[in-house]
């Protein structure tokens, strides 16, 4: 386990290093995470404007899943999709090889290998609106710890369907825009579930579970829902992470690196 | 060069599409996941179906729907990729070869996007089907005039915003990030075009101040045509037309002149 520490230090402090060479980057992406918060809040109150609500929601109840929303995809950018998106890169130029045979475990290294620092101020933004939110509303400490082991089980969920997704590539190999698939479904997340017809949300909570990434955190942190929603989500996470392994497992059968 | 004109006056506009239909059709499976990803307006379409059942809005859930099954096909229409396939050819170099060609190199990638839209549109038509299943009171044909006219506005939407990306494109003559300045703009596109709500519901002043801009006639100005919304004629078309032309000259314009200072910057990386 502590080799991995020591690894998972390593890759990140060079990821950094090489990053802070773009300098410039961050500026521009901090501009566009800026516009796309403005934009999502324009959206949601296009909602609110005319006193219709989300069945439940207020409009600082709604902002909080806005916040988690925005939180997540400053995530996404930073851990997730400068790695994952790689692992069809190194399936399409056969580089596969030289990861497996390192003496580490392959989903982990294909996982950790790099971050960029692009999602930080979706990150920032995102803490922000839900702190804005939970000062409307009142909110003590107790919220945001209550609100925090369902947020980072979302995150392995998340991580585990984007990971599974990007093993598909063992056979397909070229589905660079697969993951924008699951990226456009994962807008859903953007609005409570209550705002949904029926049949988005069996979809949205069984098919893609958009539901237990943003509206379930939220209604944890607002103290709306049960403890059983806690345990759903952990049931949730776990599963997803132990199929993404075995699914790695299963896919690695079928590779047969580049040029072979 | 008078020998080597082609033999019939279209003939090359037609080779350049039919070779990159064929193109498109290879990867018909990538495309079939492009167009997946375009599913924002149906998300969008869900909610606000559901929010004018129980509010007051000023269009009603079927009426909605049928407008973002439109705004979906316009989407699918009129999406352009050319700034990210026009900054690897100057970064790489790979530009020098076309200019050398005795065609402008814009017309590769016009013919590449169009034999795309040709490729796409069954896949398109056919999710739009499979939507009008789940709400079928929101099927409804637009009259012929109507649909005509729908038709030529998404066609014009595709061309402005072909032109727009591509004036944007010019940018990589200089910085080796020319698609971030698209990406702000993307913004901007997204949220005022009308993808996320018909302009009707927008506040009176963000609606006064955006049918200035060109991002409406991109999305908002076709899809309601192709919805069906009621029409006052005259006016609103002629606006919406003439506002598209205005800025496609615009561009048009700055393109050409971006051009040439471009070339005189390039200098043909890693040749």
């Amino acid at each position: 386990m502590g080799r991995y520490w020591q690894v998972l230090r390593l890759f990140w402090a060079t990821a950094i290093a090489a990053e802070l060479e773009y300098r410039i980057n961050f500026v521009i992406a901090a501009f566009t995470s800026l516009g796309g918060l403005a934009g999502s809040l324009f959206g949601l109150f296009l909602f609110y404007r005319d006193g219709y609500q989300f069945q439940g929601w207020s409009w600082a109840e709604a902002l909080v899943v806005l916040g988690v929303f925005t939180l997540l995809q400053g995530v996404a950018a930073t851990f997730l999709i400068p790695n994952l998106n790689r692992i069809v890169d190194q399936v399409q130029q056969g580089t596969l090889d030289f990861v497996l045979l390192k003496p580490i475990s392959s989903q982990f290294w294909l996982s950790t290998r790099t971050l960029s620092p692009w999602g930080i101020p979706d990150m920032a933004f995102g803490l922000g609106v839900i702190a804005y939110a939970g000062s409307e509303l009142n909110l003590g400490l107790g919220a945001y710890g209550a609100a925090l082991p369902p947020l980072l089980l979302g995150i392995v969920s998340l991580y585990s369907l984007w990971f599974m997704l990007g093993a598909t590539s063992i056979w397909f190999v070229k589905i660079y825009n697969v993951t924008e698939v699951l990226r456009g479904l994962l807008e859903a997340g953007r609005f409570p579930m209550v705002a949904y017809p029926a049949a988005y949300r069996v979809f949205f909570t069984f098919v893609i579970p958009v539901a237990f990434l943003t509206t379930v955190p939220a209604e944890l942190m607002l103290n709306r829902a049960g403890s059983g929603w806690l345990l759903a989500t952990l049931g949730l996470a776990l599963v997803l992470l132990q199929v993404s392994r075995w699914f790695w497992r299963f896919a690695l059968r079928y590779y047969t690196s580049a040029s072979s | 060069m008078r020998s080597h004109r082609p033999a019939q006056p279209l003939s090359l506009p037609r080779t350049l599409l039919s070779v990159y239909y064929a193109y498109m059709v290879e990867y018909r499976a990538e495309l079939l996941f492009w167009m997946l990803s375009g599913t924002f307006p149906l998300i969008l379409m869900g909610i606000w179906a559901e929010a004018a059942q129980g509010g007051q809005f000023s269009l009603d859930s079927s009426t909605l729907v049928r407008y973002f099954l439109a705004v979906f096909l316009v989407r699918q229409f009129t999406v352009v990729w050319v700034i990210w396939e026009f900054e690897k050819e100057v970064v790489q170099g790979k530009l020098s070869p076309l200019l050398l060609q005795p065609m402008d190199p814009v017309w590769r990638h016009f013919a590449g996007h169009a034999g795309e839209r040709l490729a796409r549109l069954p896949l398109a038509l056919g999710l739009v089907l499979l939507f009008g299943l789940l709400y079928p009171d929101a099927i409804a044909l637009p009259g012929l005039a109507q649909l005509g006219l729908g038709l030529l506005a998404a066609a014009s939407a595709f061309c402005l915003r072909f032109l727009m990306q591509y004036t944007f494109a010019m940018l990589a003559f200089w910085t080796e990030r020319a698609s971030a300045v698209e990406q702000f703009w993307f913004l901007f596109y997204t949220f005022l075009s009308g993808m996320i709500a018909p302009l009707e519901l927008y506040p009176d002043a963000v609606q006064a101040v955006v049918v200035w801009t060109p991002f409406p006639y991109l999305i908002y100005f076709p899809a309601r045509l192709l919805a069906g919304f009621p029409l006052e004629l005259g006016a609103t078309l002629f606006q919406g037309f003439s506002v598209m032309l205005g800025w496609g000259l615009l561009f048009w314009l700055v393109n050409r002149w971006l051009w040439r200072q471009g070339l005189r910057q390039y200098s043909g990386m890693g040749a």
